[in-house]
């Protein structure tokens, strides 16, 4: 079926910021909080969990499980109530008013991730697309943005992608 | 219950192909209240029902993030405690509803299942990569995507 028509809100105002990079946002990683997320997942694994297996398996302390990249530090001041990360950041806003999260691709350098651990992450719009929603019949924006994370040493330990995809109110 | 930790397999072991083993997960309330602390996001669709239905959602829904972390706990058992993960990537083609009240886990059962597509050296690193999924209890992906890890050699 070919695609329905519908006029792109892509203006080059949204193309100038693609492989802009936000202000930095920086994360911790504490034992509590390594284990609070391992605990959140289902993990068994004591690795996660005490200090001494982590020793014995070769981490320097309790090891970020796969999709851990640690919490931003909290400050009320500028961070956002519900999601914790600074408001406003990563500067692209869509404008169509709903939002689906559409999916998320982390890959990892091998540097070691551990509770102790600083990490410091920029996020850039990477690309924009569109495309006609047929199951809810509205033309859809699809932003990736990247985030690069940095450790305390300056060593880059992973890099994130995520979809996010955009559209109108269905009938609006 | 599963094991803590699996035994180590080894890159020579693997074939393109192969089934990892399965990871089965039945998200709860429960389970998204502490992932809402664990990841930092308390996004009100995800706890309170009232507030997930005036968006259009039927009930609150699990986050798509922690499915992204269930495939991640799948590729590190399988990896093994001298094995890394090292990528985890994901799409989220559908909601997926959490267990609340009397309502059995079991009814919203959640399966992490990944097979193997591709094995290669680079350097002195063995990597496999898989493709991987996230399947309801009425048998639809509702998450596909690929993952890598890197193994140990037996050599």
């Amino acid at each position: 079926m070919a695609d329905q028509q519908f006029e792109s809100v892509i203006t080059d105002e949204m193309r100038a910021m693609i492989g802009v990079k936000g202000e930095e946002t920086v994360s911790e990683l504490t034992t509590t909080s390594v284990r609070m997320f391992a605990r959140s997942v289902g993990y068994v694994d004591p690795a996660f969990y005490d200090e001494a297996v982590a020793r014995d398996r070769g981490f320097r302390s309790l090891p970020a499980p796969p999709g851990y990249l640690g919490t931003p530090i909290y400050n009320p001041a500028d961070s956002d109530p519900t999601f914790g990360g600074r408001r406003g950041s990563g500067g692209f806003r869509s404008p169509y008013p709903l939002v689906l999260n559409g999916g998320t691709d982390i890959e990892y350098t091998g540097e070691q991730i551990c509770a102790g651990d600083t990490l410091t992450s920029a996020t850039a719009l990477a690309s924009l697309n569109e495309r006609w929603s047929g199951a809810l019949g509205v033309p859809m924006l699809i932003q990736v943005s990247e985030t690069t994370y940095t450790n305390q040493n300056g060593a880059v330990v992973a890099i994130s992608r995520g979809t996010g995809i955009s559209y109108p109110r269905p009938g609006d | 219950m599963t094991d803590a930790v699996p035994d180590q397999i080894y890159f020579e072991d693997i074939d393109v192909g192969d089934s990892i083993p399965e990871l089965e997960k039945s998200p709860t309330s429960q389970q998204l209240v502490q992932w809402a602390a664990g990841s930092g996001d308390f996004y009100q669709i995800h706890y309170d029902t009232s507030y997930a239905q005036d968006t259009g959602l039927e009930d609150i829904i699990v986050h798509g993030a922690l499915k992204h972390a269930f495939l991640g706990e799948l590729l590190w058992r399988f990896a093994g405690p001298e094995g890394q993960v090292k990528r985890v990537q994901c799409s989220y083609r559908g909601m997926d509803p959490a267990a609340q009240g009397r309502e059995s886990a079991q009814e919203k059962k959640f399966t992490l299942r990944g097979t193997v597509t591709r094995k290669y050296t680079e350097g002195e690193r063995n990597f496999v990569e898989l493709s991987v999924e996230g399947v309801r209890a009425d048998g639809s992906v509702s998450t596909p995507g690929t993952g890598t890890v890197v193994l140990p050699s037996r050599g």
